[in-house]
């Protein structure tokens, strides 16, 4: 399980591209940052508050008035610049931020997204999930490609939705899909799957792309 | 001049059962311990509460006592809670199961906006975000139907302001006017919330004398500001 996680951290890192300003959520998404190229530079925003987050303090070293959104102590780079929330936002609903990387309980085929709340389960709050998928230029979905073999990836999202037609791309261990007008096409697949099994474990009808290309990995 | 330096006891002294407050911090960074510490002392319940979320409870994060509104939490001085995440500290899922703690989910970005709107006299705020999802179906805080309206083709949900008795919030250093500033990841909701409640309450870390500094430094204008207290803390990991 874990080698998958890295495989789809792995290969989000790939889209990104130097200079741009993305914000990356809680758990797989946040593996993406120890990915990213040598050359691609990008800017980290943690909309607790600030644009250039760096990594995690060595122990003893942290800052106590420096967590990320996940409540974690976080470094920053010298370039770091520090806001309220309201400025955050602003940034977000903005379009200043290019991509964001965030996981899902369901994907529609239409790129309806629902991932913050099951109806009678604990409740958690959307944070700022809805402002980011809404605001961002693009949302990558980064995520297993099924729950323990239930769909994630449906004709229409059955949970209350984060946004709809929010989603420009869908990446697993099996394969990545772009969301188009018509449906999801599947541009790259993994070698460890076939085209059937991908359907299979799909809720909706894939495209296929026809510059089909391997998955691409290290 | 007013004297605005008062002890976080004669702070929270007008704080009546009921009342509606909002609370700085995230998950507890930059949240005004003191004036929670004072309002618990105080015994105040069925408060209404706009945060970010729930605060920390004892022990999450290293956390040695709770921390933020998990205070008011722990004491069950809460009714309502008005936030935009609240699966990290347990007390709200126990007291929501419980049936004695309500609460309303508002989106981050959304919640800053209300917040903000109440500060600077507007209407309400227009944002794409929540459309198409329980934030346009649902009633909102007061239990009130969702305005939604297009512009040029784009649908918008029309947020109202969300405005306080009192906001608590913690500075890094305030002059004795007011004037103050919050370090680093410390300013999340607090200047935000400086001028949208009817009272103004600043837990500060540091204190410093008028005129003693560079003005450009303090972000926030001591003129919306109504009581300064000392004796915030950093927070021992």
């Amino acid at each position: 399980m874990a080698d998958i996680k890295e495989r789809i951290a792995r290969r989000t890192a790939k889209e990104l591209r130097d200079g741009e300003l993305v914000n990356l959520g809680i758990g797989l998404p946040t593996m993406v940052g120890s990915f990213v190229p040598e050359d691609i530079i990008i800017t980290l925003h943690s909309e607790n508050g600030f644009a250039g987050l760096d990594s995690v303090p060595e122990p003893g070293e942290e800052d106590v008035d420096i967590i990320n959104s996940g409540g974690q102590y976080v470094t920053v780079l010298p370039r770091v610049n520090y806001f309220d929330t309201a400025t955050s936002f602003g940034i977000v609903r903005g379009g200043h931020v290019d991509v964001t990387v965030l996981g899902a309980m369901q994907v529609a085929e239409n790129g309806d997204l629902a991932n913050w709340i099951i109806p009678g389960k604990k409740v958690a709050g959307m944070g700022g999930a809805m402002d980011l998928v809404v605001g961002a230029r693009e949302v990558i979905i980064a995520m297993t490609h099924t729950q323990k073999g239930n769909h994630k990836i449906l004709k229409e999202c059955t949970l209350p939705l984060t946004a709809e037609k929010c989603v420009d791309m869908i990446i697993t261990e099996m394969a990545v899909m772009k969301v188009t007008d018509k449906g999801i096409e599947v541009i790259e697949l993994h070698p460890d799957f076939t085209k059937e099994e991908v359907q299979e474990a799909t809720g909706c009808e894939l495209i296929w792309s026809p510059d089909l290309k391997p998955y691409q990995e290290d | 001049m007013i004297n605005k330096i008062m002890t976080a006891d004669e702070a929270v002294a007008g704080v009546q059962d009921g009342m509606t407050i909002m609370v700085g911090g995230f998950l507890a960074t930059g949240s005004p311990e003191i004036l929670m510490d004072a309002l618990v002392r105080k015994g105040v319940k069925h408060l209404t509460v706009i945060a970010n979320d729930g605060g920390l409870d004892i022990g999450q994060y290293g956390a040695r006592t709770a921390r933020g509104v998990g205070k008011l939490l722990e004491n069950h001085m809460v009714d309502h809670i008005i936030a935009s995440h609240l699966g990290v500290n347990p007390k709200l899922n126990e007291q929501f199961a419980e049936g004695t703690l309500k609460y309303t989910l508002v989106p981050q970005g959304t919640l800053a906006e209300k917040i903000r709107a109440a500060n600077y006299g507007l209407g309400g705020v227009i944002t794409p975000t929540g459309v198409g999802t329980p934030m346009e179906f649902e009633k909102d805080e007061l239990g009130r139907d969702k305005i939604t309206m297009e512009i040029d083709g784009v649908k918008y949900l029309v947020e109202r302001p969300l405005k306080a008795d009192y906001a608590f919030i913690r500075a890094s250093v305030c002059d004795k006017f007011g004037n103050f500033m919050c370090a680093k990841a410390t300013k999340n909701f607090n200047y935000v919330m400086a001028g949208a409640a009817d009272k103004v309450i600043v837990a500060t870390e540091e204190l410093v004398e008028i005129g003693s500094g560079d003005p450009d430094k303090f972000t926030v204008a001591g003129v919306l500001v109504d009581g300064i207290v000392e004796g915030e803390k950093k927070w021992q990991i």
